[in-house]
């Protein structure tokens, strides 16, 4: 599903992503955790197509297509989403006409005709039961004033919405008390199919208790300079990174 | 000739064809005009919006306003078949093409007004708000009070539907310069909600020149909308002038979409204590347009309150103005004035030039301002664009949001909705 070869990124002329390799099948959920700076983030920003980074060498297949010659709203009508870190906060567009608009942009992506206003309800309803979200909420200008469990839970929401082949999750654990992450990974859980794929950015080995990997790597100063099962992580959070930092040195 | 002196000539004809009641006032104005002239660039008020440049060529003054075809009328406003429609044409009220619907609601032309039953409020009231525009331009519109027209609201009454007033101008026959002008009173515990649009008709160059002055009674409620869209061809000097004299309140939102040059000014003096108003605009321009916005708020007495919230979209290479003074007068205690002015450019080439103008002689009134300048947000467009939307509905649905909460103090819904799809039409969506 998605290839990532040799990539090498960064901004402002400072390189950040020096030779990511990442293989991706359907079903699958990965797992990409590393300490501050190691380029996680970038990582997403990359594959989501923002456009303050820059792509200096490598390559990204996803479906089939090279991912990285795609405009960001190409991006998502081929089924790839990024659940943001930090989700913006836009007055006065409220989420449901912002989804609305979205669905439908998606949809003539890939050739299907545009949902009306029952259609469009219809599917709102059953995805909001699906995250477990408030209407209430969706009414409300996008993402202003929300709390940070709300904000994650509208990135779920949004995902269920648009329903990609490759989520990607950066931090949506981050900021988050227990019980609120426990809401958000049941949301993305119950999104989760045999076509589709997860990629969990994160910090701390907590999410995946939720959200359970199938491979887990680790990400040290623009390189996966680790890869296992789900033990790994459970290995790091015992030990933390530092031990990543002798071994480099040796290395 | 030139056009000034063409107009001069005008309105010394004008005078000593007409006697009657509103004589003085012309003549006054037009010595005032005289005296003043048109509002040159190095006037601090005009410094942005060159004017005089309106002038460079030959209108027709007086134009047969007779004309009552059905021109007009695509200019019309939504639920105008239960609205209260008073048509100005080249300047001078046209009765036969005018309606007016709701019980209690009283349009007079202003000589007969200021004869009859209403004689002591015109006399009382008519050019007595120009303390803060002593200009020419303001003369220029007095010096010819020809079709003008008196609206009154009585006593208690609350006047069930918007009173539309359009301001047309016909220029089948060529150029074109019209000076719009009413007197609106507001009896004491009264209410009426006032709209105000604009139509060029043809395709000559159209030159509005309007005043509208409203008196607002104690324990009575105005609400105020101007909405601009006019021609390419089209320019408009629109000055409302707004005195509380008791205790009231103003609601005003001005729309500004289109136009040649436009220049708006709204002045709001609250001569009561208690008063309570909004000054709320948009004004959303490409192409070369110009949009000038000057208000004036002037707190003479104490336990006022003023919020004022003015925003602009500016694209190509249009230019907008907003010019926001607020008096505190010495006896001016306690009072809260708030002003906020945001823009968003679009283009390299689109300007904005925005100044807060605070003249503060009380001590202990609480005040703010503030004005920003910016672009649309790239991390917001990146956050729509992620989610599939193309750039370019990202863009506009960013705009309206941006737009909205100005939007939203239209509070007659058909009014909000269609000055909603006149702007969602702009943003191509």
């Amino acid at each position: 599903m998605l290839q990532i070869k040799d990539l090498h990124a960064g901004i402002e002329g400072k390189e950040i992503l020096k030779g990511i390799n990442l293989t991706i099948r359907p079903g699958e959920v990965h797992a990409i955790m590393g300490p501050n700076g190691s380029g996680k983030s970038t990582l997403a920003s990359v594959l989501a197509g923002r456009e303050d980074y820059e792509v200096t060498g490598g390559s990204v297949e996803f479906l089939g297509k090279d991912l990285l010659e795609l405009a960001p709203e190409a991006r998502a009508g081929e089924g790839l989403f990024l659940a943001f870190q930090y989700p913006v906060e836009i007055p006065g567009l409220s989420t449901i006409n912002f989804m609305k608009t979205a669905v439908n942009e998606v949809r003539k992506y890939r050739g299907q005709e545009a949902l009306d206003a029952a259609e469009f309800l219809k599917l709102m309803k059953e995805k909001m039961s699906l995250v477990n979200i408030d209407k209430n909420l969706l009414t409300r200008s996008l993402n202003e004033g929300f709390s940070g469990g709300e904000k994650k839970r509208n990135e779920v929401f949004q995902m269920a919405m648009l329903e990609p082949k490759l989520a990607i999750l950066d931090e949506t654990d981050s900021g988050l008390d227990i019980d609120a992450i426990r809401i958000a990974a049941a949301g993305v859980n119950a999104i989760r199919s045999k076509e589709n794929a997860t990629l969990v950015i994160t910090h701390y080995q907590r999410l995946l208790d939720y959200i359970v990997p199938d491979f887990v790597h680790v990400l040290y100063n623009g390189r996966i300079v680790k890869s296992g099962g789900k033990e790994l992580a459970l290995e790091l959070e015992e030990t933390g990174y530092s031990f990543l930092k002798n071994e480099m040195n040796i290395a | 000739m030139s056009t000034i002196t063409t107009i001069k000539d005008k309105a010394q004809q004008l005078g000593a064809a007409t006697q009657d009641a509103l004589q003085p006032v012309r003549a006054a104005a037009l010595a005032a005009f005289n005296q003043l002239g048109v509002p040159a660039v190095k006037h601090e008020e005009w410094k942005y919006t060159r004017i005089s440049q309106l002038f460079n060529q030959p209108y027709q003054l007086g134009v047969d306003h007779t004309n009552t075809d059905a021109a007009w009328q695509a200019f019309r406003l939504p639920e105008y078949e239960t609205a209260n429609e008073l048509v100005f044409i080249n300047g001078v009220y046209n009765a036969a093409a005018s309606t007016v619907r709701s019980a209690g609601l009283i349009v007079l032309p202003l000589e007969e007004a200021a004869k009859g039953e209403y004689a002591q409020v015109v006399n009382k009231n008519l050019g007595h708000s120009g303390k803060y525009m002593k200009d020419g331009i303001n003369a220029l519109n007095a010096s010819f009070l020809v079709g003008a027209v008196f609206i009154g609201v009585n006593r208690s009454t609350e006047i069930e539907h918007p009173v539309y007033i359009y301001n047309i101008t016909d220029g089948r026959a060529g150029n074109v310069f019209a000076q719009p002008r009413t007197l609106v009173h507001v009896a004491a515990n009264a209410g009426v909600v006032l709209v105000e649009t604009y139509g060029s008709i043809g395709v000559a160059d159209h030159f509005t020149n309007q005043v509208m002055e409203v008196v607002v009674e104690q324990d009575a409620r105005v609400e105020y909308y101007k909405i601009q869209n006019d021609s390419n061809r089209s320019s408009l000097v629109s000055t409302t002038h707004f005195r509380q004299v008791g205790k009231s309140y103003v609601h005003a939102v001005t729309i500004s979409l289109n136009g040649v040059m436009v220049r708006n000014n709204l002045n709001m003096v609250m001569e009561a204590e208690h008063c309570d108003s909004n000054m709320f605009g948009l004004y959303f321009t490409s192409d070369s347009c110009h949009v000038d916005n000057h208000t004036i708020v002037d707190n003479a007495k104490p336990h006022c309150l003023s919020n004022e919230y003015y925003k602009g979209i500016l694209d190509g290479s249009s230019t907008g103005v907003f010019n926001g003074k607020i008096f505190v007068q010495q006896d001016a205690q306690k009072i809260n004035a708030f002003q906020s002015n945001k823009n968003i450019l679009l283009s390299d080439s689109a300007n904005v030039y925005t100044k807060p103008q605070l003249e503060i002689f009380a001590d202990d009134v609480k005040c703010s301002h503030g004005c920003t300048v910016g672009r649309l947000d790239e991390e917001g467009l990146f956050y729509l664009r992620s989610r599939g939307v193309t750039e370019a509905s990202a863009k506009s649905l960013l705009l309206h949001a941006f737009a909205v909460d100005i939007l939203d103090q239209i509070r007659h819904d058909a009014l909000r909705a269609y000055v909603d799809q006149l702007i969602s039409e702009r943003l191509g969506a």
